[in-house]
C-alpha cells in the first residue's frame, strides 16, 4: 500500500459499452494529462472543465483515440488528491490501450477498491461508507484471486513459478557468493548466475509475446484458416469478410500464397489468414506455400481448421489435425448443405464443431459468436470486470521484471554483486506481486540445499 | 527471601555478548544497573569460534559501535588477525572479521565492567522473576536473595535448561564446564510465553602442538589489519595466521560408521539446529558426493596451544572425533584438549516481543539473545544494546528506540524476530536488508553516531569528529559537482597514460568519478585538491557519486513505505470485529500481533488486500477517538 504514487484504473465495467473512462489519481495525474492527451483548444487541461481532443502516445505520436478529458485539482476531486479521467470511445481494445499508454507514464495501476480507499483516507466519504469499503475491497480482491487461479486452469501460474524458480535459482547463486566468502564455494560462476536469468527471461519474453490480450491490443487476434485443398477455406473467408477477395474456384490449390484480411467485430479485430490448402504435392511453388500454412499454426491465436462435410475423413484431412496438436482450434465442418459423410476421429481437443455452409451463409453467425466468445470478456460468465485488470497486472509486472533482467544481462559482466543482486530482486518481487510471495527465506533456503554451507 | 537494600532501575540477567552491552548501555545513560551472571570469570566469554564479525556480523558490530556500544572496542583491543571480506564484491557487501585472543577479550570486557559508574557485577543463578500482583518487581536468585528493580533485561543464552550431548551421554550443562539454569523457563512457561528448543554445537579444541602446520595453507589478515570501531586509531596487537585444512573421504567414512551412536540421528536431540551452522555429520549426510569439507584452524589466542577448527563441529562420541580429526591432512596426530558437543537449550518465541524487544506478556521485561531464538555473538550484542537502551529508556519514561529495517541492520533482525518468529537459531545476512544498499558497514556512523549521541551513549569528542566528518562529506560532494576538469598538459598526459581519450574538456569531476574506469584515487592525479581529502570522507564521497543511482532508487522505495511502517496497530485491537478480513488472516493478526501496518504486512498470508482494510480500520478507529499515528 503506498499512498504517495500515482494509479490508474479503468473505472467503467469493462465490454464494449459506449463510453470507457480511464481514472488516475495522485501527483502525476496533470503529467500524464499534458503528455498523453492533445486538446484541440490551445491551452490543455483546465481544472473541472470537459476537454475535447486525441489520446496520443508521444513517444511514436500515434493517434489511440478521439477522447474527452477532465483534469480535476486537488481536492476538488472524488479521491482528494489530482485527479485526471480520460473519456475514451469504447471498446475494450482501445481502453486497454490507453490504460497501458497511462501506466507506462510512472503511474501504477490501482489495487482492487484503491480508488475509493483513498477516497475515504483522505477524508472525501464519511466513517458510515467504511465499512462497506472494506466489503468491497474483500469481496473484490477474492474474486480477482479466484480468475486468477482460473486463468487458464492453472498453465499461466505454472509458468510464473517457472520464472520465479530460474530467478531464485540465479538469486541464491549471487547471494551465497555474497554472503558465504569463506564457505568453500569456489569463484563466482557467473556464466551459471546468467544462465538461470536468461532462462528466466526466455519465459517472460514468451509469456509477453502469446499474452493473447497484449498481442491482441497490438496488432488483433489471428485467425488462421486451414483445410485441404478445395474444402471452401476462400469461401468461408469471402462469407466473413462479406465480399470476394480470395479467388474462389474448383481447380484444387488456387490460393498459393497467405491471405491476410482484418475484419473487426464484437469490438475485436481479426487478422484472418486464409492458406494454401494443405495436401501432399510436388509443384514446388504450392509446396512452399503449405510448409508458410503450417509454420503459421503455432503463432496464431485461433485456427479455422475447414473440412469438407460432404466427403470421407482423408489422410490428409488426419495431416492437419496432426498438425494442429496443443494449438487453439475450432473443426468448421463446411458444406452443410450436401449430404453429411465425414466423421471425424478423435475431436476432443477443438474449442468448438461447428457446422457451415459457405454457399449459402448457414451457421456464419454461430462461427463469429463462437470465435468472439473466445477472446472477448464481455462475453465470460461473471467476475469479468477483473479479466481486463488482473492481465493488465499480470503484464505490467512481466514488464518490469523484464526490464530488471535488462538492466541484470547490461550489468553482469563489470557490476558488483550487490548491485546484480538488486536487479535480480527487483525482477522477483514484479513477479511476487503477482503470485503474491515473498522471496528471503526461500532464497536461504535453496542456499542451504544448494550448497553445505557451515564455516 | 531476603530483599536486598538497593534498588536498582535496570537488572540484566546473563553477562554474555547481549547481557554486557545491555548493562552498559543502561548504566551508560544513567540508570542504577545490576549485571546477574551463573560465573563472574565467563564474562563476555566466546562459548564457540574465537572470532567476531563477518559478513552482516561485521554490519551489526560497526552498528553497536556507531550507536556508542562496546563490542567493536572490545575486539580492536585484542584481535589478533583482522580481514575485510568480499572487497571485490560492492561496497555493500563489504564486511570486517577479526580472531580474537579469547581470554584477553574476556577479560577486557570485565574490565570496562568493573569500571563502569552506575554498574554493579554479581555473581548467582536467577531462579524465577519477581512478579507482584501482576507487575514485574525484580528477581530472585537460588542463595535465597531477591534483587528489585524496575526493570529486567534477560540474556540467558544456551543457559536456560542447557543439556550438554557427547555421543549417547547427556548431562545438564550452560556449557562445557558450567552450570545450566534452571527454574527460570518453567516460570516463563507458566506465564503464558510459549517456550520452544534448539539446538547448537562447537567443534573440538585441539593442541596446536600436535599439528603439522607445514602441511596447512597458512591465512593471514590484512596489513594494515584495519579496526571495527570508529574510536581505534590503529590496531596494536601482535597478528597471527589460521591455516585451512580439508577432510577427505576417509573422513567420511569414519563419521558415517559412528552415526549409529549420534545423538543427532538417533532421536535423541530434539531441539532444531541452525543449517548454515551444521555438524559434520549433517554435512556429510546431506551432501555425500562432496569429496571434502574445509576447516579454518584458528588460534584461540597469543599465548596458549588451543586452536579451533571451524566448520567441525560435532555431537559424535569422543572415540569417532578422534579418528575423524586424525584423518585430516595435517592433523594425523592430533590431541584433542576439549571435545565437541552440542547442546540443546530452551528459547522463548521472539513474536511475543514488541519491536522494543520488551515482552507483550509482561510489562518492563526485556528478552536479547540467543532467548530470543538468534545465534551469534553480534546478533547478541545489537539485542542486548537495543534491550537496555529501552529498559533505560522506560526508566526515564520515554519513548523505546526502534530501529528501521532501512536504517539498521539490527533493525532488520528485530523486525524479522518479532514479525515472524523463528524455528531454527536465527543468523544475520545481508540477503535479508531489502534495504542492503544503504546499510553498509562504511556508513554505520552516517546512519546511527546521532541516534547513540542524543541517547548519551556516544561521548562529546567523538561526536564532534563525527560531525566534522559529515560537514566534509558534503563539502565535497559540492566541490566534485562543480569543480571541472582543469586542461592543462599535465592532465592531458595523465589522460593519456589511462587511455581516457574520450574525456570533454570542462567535465565535471563528479562526471568523471562516475566512470567505472575511474575512482577518486585517481582523480588526485587530476586534481590537485582530492589529494587533501582523508580516506574515511572521500570513501563516501566515491560509494555516493557512483551507486548515486542505486541509493536513491532505494531511498524512494523507503520514503514510499514509510507510511505503512509508522502506522501503528493498539496492542489491543479487536481483529475479530474486523468482519471483512478473511478468518485466516484474522486469526494470524490475533497471534502476531503486530505493532505497525508495516509488519503485519510481512506477515505471510496476509494479502495487500487485508492490509488496505486494516489501514481503513485503523483510520476509522483513530478518527472514532481522535488517535494520532505515532512517529518512532
Amino acid at each position: 500500500m503506498y499512498i504517495r504514487d500515482t494509479i490508474a484504473a479503468v473505472s467503467t465495467p469493462p465490454g464494449n459499452g459506449g463510453i470507457g473512462i480511464i481514472r488516475v489519481s495522485g501527483g502525476l495525474a496533470s503529467t500524464v494529462g499534458f503528455s498523453v492527451f492533445k486538446s484541440v483548444r490551445d491551452g490543455g487541461l483546465e481544472s473541472h472543465r470537459f476537454s475535447f481532443g486525441t489520446v496520443c502516445d508521444p513517444s511514436t505520436g500515434e493517434k489511440l483515440d478521439e477522447a474527452m478529458a477532465v483534469y480535476m485539482r486537488a481536492p476538488r476531486s472524488y479521491t482528494r488528491e489530482d485527479v485526471l479521467e480520460l473519456h475514451c470511445h469504447g471498446g475494450w481494445l482501445v481502453v486497454e490501450r490507453v490504460l497501458s499508454l497511462v501506466l507506462s507514464c510512472g503511474v501504477r495501476l490501482a489495487e482492487p477498491g484503491e480508488f475509493t480507499r483513498r477516497a475515504f483516507l483522505n477524508g472525501r466519504i464519511d466513517l458510515v461508507q467504511a465499512e462497506a469499503v472494506m466489503e468491497i475491497i474483500a469481496s473484490k480482491s477474492e474474486s480477482a484471486l479466484q480468475l486468477a487461479q482460473r486463468q487458464s486452469g492453472g498453465a499461466l501460474s505454472i509458468r510464473f513459478e517457472a520464472v520465479r524458480a530460474s530467478l531464485l535459482k540465479a538469486l541464491a547463486l549471487v547471494e551465497a557468493y555474497i554472503d558465504f566468502p569463506e564457505d568453500d564455494l569456489g569463484n563466482t560462476d557467473k556464466s551459471t548466475i546468467l544462465a538461470s536469468a536468461q532462462e528466466a527471461n526466455t519465459i517472460i519474453c514468451s509469456l509477453l509475446s502469446t499474452f493473447e490480450e497484449g498481442r491482441a491490443m497490438r496488432d488483433g487476434i489471428s485467425v488462421l484458416i486451414i483445410g485441404k485443398p478445395n474444402v471452401g477455406k476462400s469461401s468461408l473467408l469471402n462469407r466473413l469478410l462479406n465480399e470476394n477477395r480470395a479467388i474462389v474456384t474448383a481447380v484444387p490449390g488456387t490460393t498459393r500464397d497467405i491471405i491476410e484480411e482484418v475484419i473487426v467485430f464484437g469490438g475485436l479485430s481479426l487478422r484472418l489468414l486464409d492458406t494454401a490448402g494443405i495436401r501432399h504435392t510436388d509443384d514446388l511453388v504450392e509446396s512452399e506455400g503449405i510448409s508458410r500454412a503450417l509454420a503459421k499454426i503455432p503463432q496464431a491465436d485461433l485456427v479455422l481448421a475447414v473440412f469438407d462435410a460432404s466427403m470421407e475423413f482423408s489422410n490428409e484431412d488426419q495431416f492437419i489435425l496432426n498438425a494442429l496438436a496443443d494449438s487453439r482450434a475450432i473443426a468448421v465442418f463446411n458444406k452443410s448443405d450436401l449430404p453429411r459423410k465425414l466423421v471425424l476421429p478423435n475431436i476432443d481437443f477443438f474449442y468448438a464443431v461447428t457446422e457451415i455452409s459457405a454457399l449459402t451463409g448457414a451457421g456464419i453467425d454461430l462461427l463469429k459468436r463462437q470465435v468472439c466468445s473466445l477472446f472477448s470478456p464481455s462475453n465470460q460468465s461473471d467476475p469479468c470486470d477483473f479479466v481486463a485488470i488482473s492481465r493488465s497486472r499480470h503484464r505490467d509486472a512481466l514488464v518490469t521484471a523484464a526490464n530488471h533482467l535488462q538492466q541484470f544481462s547490461a550489468g553482469v559482466k563489470d557490476c558488483s554483486l550487490d548491485l546484480l543482486a538488486l536487479d535480480l530482486r527487483g525482477a522477483l518481487y514484479s513477479i511476487g506481486s503477482i503470485t503474491g510471495q515473498t522471496a528471503t527465506d526461500e532464497v536461504l533456503d535453496l542456499i542451504f540445499s544448494s550448497f553445505c554451507i557451515g564455516k | 527471601m531476603i530483599n536486598y537494600d538497593q534498588k536498582y532501575d535496570v537488572i540484566v540477567v546473563g553477562a554474555g555478548h547481549a547481557g554486557c552491552e545491555a548493562a552498559l548501555a543502561s548504566s551508560r545513560m544513567g540508570c542504577r544497573t545490576m549485571l546477574l551472571t551463573i560465573n563472574l570469570d565467563a564474562i563476555a566469554l566466546m562459548s564457540c569460534n574465537p572470532s567476531i564479525g563477518g559478513l552482516a556480523k561485521g554490519h551489526l558490530v560497526k552498528e553497536v559501535d556507531a550507536l556508542g556500544g562496546e563490542m567493536a572496542k572490545n575486539i580492536d583491543a585484542t584481535g589478533i588477525q583482522f580481514r575485510v571480506l568480499n572487497t571485490k564484491k560492492g561496497p555493500a557487501v563489504r564486511a570486517s572479521r577479526a580472531q580474537a585472543d579469547k581470554q584477553l577479550y574476556r577479560l577486557r570486557m570485565k574490565r570496562v565492567l568493573e569500571h563502569q559508574h552506575n554498574l554493579d557485577l554479581k555473581q548467582g543463578e536467577v531462579t524465577s522473576l519477581y512478579i507482584e500482583s501482576g507487575e514485574l518487581r525484580g528477581v530472585e536468585l537460588q542463595s535465597g536473595i531477591r534483587y528489585l528493580s524496575k526493570t529486567v533485561v534477560v540474556t540467558t543464552g544456551t543457559f536456560m535448561r542447557g543439556l550438554i550431548h557427547i555421543g549417547l551421554s547427556h548431562y545438564p550443562g550452560g556449557r562445557a564446564g558450567d552450570q545450566p539454569s534452571i527454574g527460570l523457563s518453567d516460570q516463563l512457561q507458566k506465564l503464558g510465553f510459549s517456550v520452544g528448543r534448539l539446538k547448537t554445537g562447537t567443534p573440538a579444541r585441539l593442541d596446536a602442538r600436535s599439528i603439522d602446520f607445514s602441511k596447512l595453507e597458512p591465512q593471514f589478515g590484512d596489513t594494515p589489519p584495519l579496526p571495527f570501531s570508529l574510536s581505534t586509531d590503529r590496531i596494536s596487537m601482535p597478528q597471527l595466521p589460521c591455516h585451512i585444512a580439508y577432510t577427505n573421504p576417509r573422513s567420511h567414512d569414519i563419521i558415517r560408521s559412528g552415526l549409529d551412536r549420534s545423538p543427532l540421528y538417533s532421536g535423541i536431540i530434539e531441539g532444531i539446529g541452525p543449517r548454515y551452522c551444521p555438524s559434520i555429520e549433517d554435512k556429510v549426510v546431506r551432501f555425500p558426493d562432496k569429496e571434502r569439507h574445509q576447516t579454518f584452524i584458528e588460534p584461540e589466542g597469543l599465548d596458549t596451544i588451543e586452536v579451533y577448527p571451524s566448520g567441525m563441529s560435532t555431537s559424535l562420541p569422543v572415540d569417532v572425533q578422534i579418528a575423524f580429526y586424525r584423518s585430516i591432512v595435517g592433523l594425523e596426530c592430533v590431541e584433542i584438549m576439549r571435545p565437541a558437543y552440542a547442546i540443546e537449550y530452551d528459547y522463548v518465541d521472539p513474536i511475543q516481543l514488541h519491536t522494543s524487544l520488551e515482552t507483550k506478556l509482561i510489562k518492563n521485561l526485556y528478552h536479547a539473545g540467543q532467548i530470543n531464538g538468534t545465534s551469534g555473538y553480534e546478533e547478541a550484542a545489537g539485542q542486548g544494546l537495543i534491550a537496555g537502551i529501552n529498559a533505560a529508556l522506560r526508566v526515564k519514561g520515554r519513548d523505546p528506540l526502534i530501529l528501521g529495517r532501512s536504517e539498521a541492520y539490527i533493525g532488520v533482525m528485530i523486525d524479522d524476530l518479532v514479525t515472524l518468529g523463528t524455528k531454527e537459531p536465527y543468523r544475520m545476512f545481508t540477503s535479508r536488508a531489502e534495504y542492503r544498499l544503504l546499510m553498509r558497514e562504511d556508513n554505520a556512523d552516517l546512519r546511527l553516531r546521532e541516534i547513540g549521541y542524543r541517547l548519551g551513549l556516544v561521548p562529546e569528542q567523538e561526536y564532534a569528529h563525527f560531525l566534522d566528518k559529515k560537514r566534509m562529506i558534503g563539502e565535497e560532494l559540492e566541490r566534485i559537482s562543480v569543480s571541472r576538469l582543469q586542461h592543462s598538459d599535465n592532465t592531458q598526459a595523465e589522460l593519456a597514460r589511462r587511455g581516457l581519450h574520450d574525456i570533454q574538456k570542462g567535465t565535471t569531476l563528479e562526471h568523471l568519478l562516475k566512470r567505472s574506469d575511474i575512482c577518486y584515487a585517481d582523480l588526485a592525479d587530476l586534481d590537485p585538491i582530492s589529494r587533501e581529502t582523508p580516506k574515511e570522507v572521500s570513501d563516501q564521497v566515491e560509494i555516493h557519486t557512483k551507486y548515486k543511482g542505486y541509493i536513491d532508487r532505494q531511498i524512494e522505495q523507503v520514503k514510499q513505505s514509510k507510511k505503512m511502517e509508522t502506522t501503528c496497530i493498539p496492542t489491543d485491537l479487536n481483529y475479530a470485529s474486523i468482519k471483512s478480513l478473511t478468518t485466516e488472516v484474522r486469526e494470524k493478526l490475533s497471534t502476531n500481533r503486530p505493532d505497525t501496518l508495516g509488519q503485519a504486512s510481512r506477515i505471510p498470508g496476509v494479502t495487500p488486500a487485508a492490509i488496505s482494510i486494516l489501514a481503513i480500520a485503523l483510520k476509522s478507529a483513530s478518527r472514532k477517538e481522535n488517535a494520532e499515528e505515532c512517529h518512532h
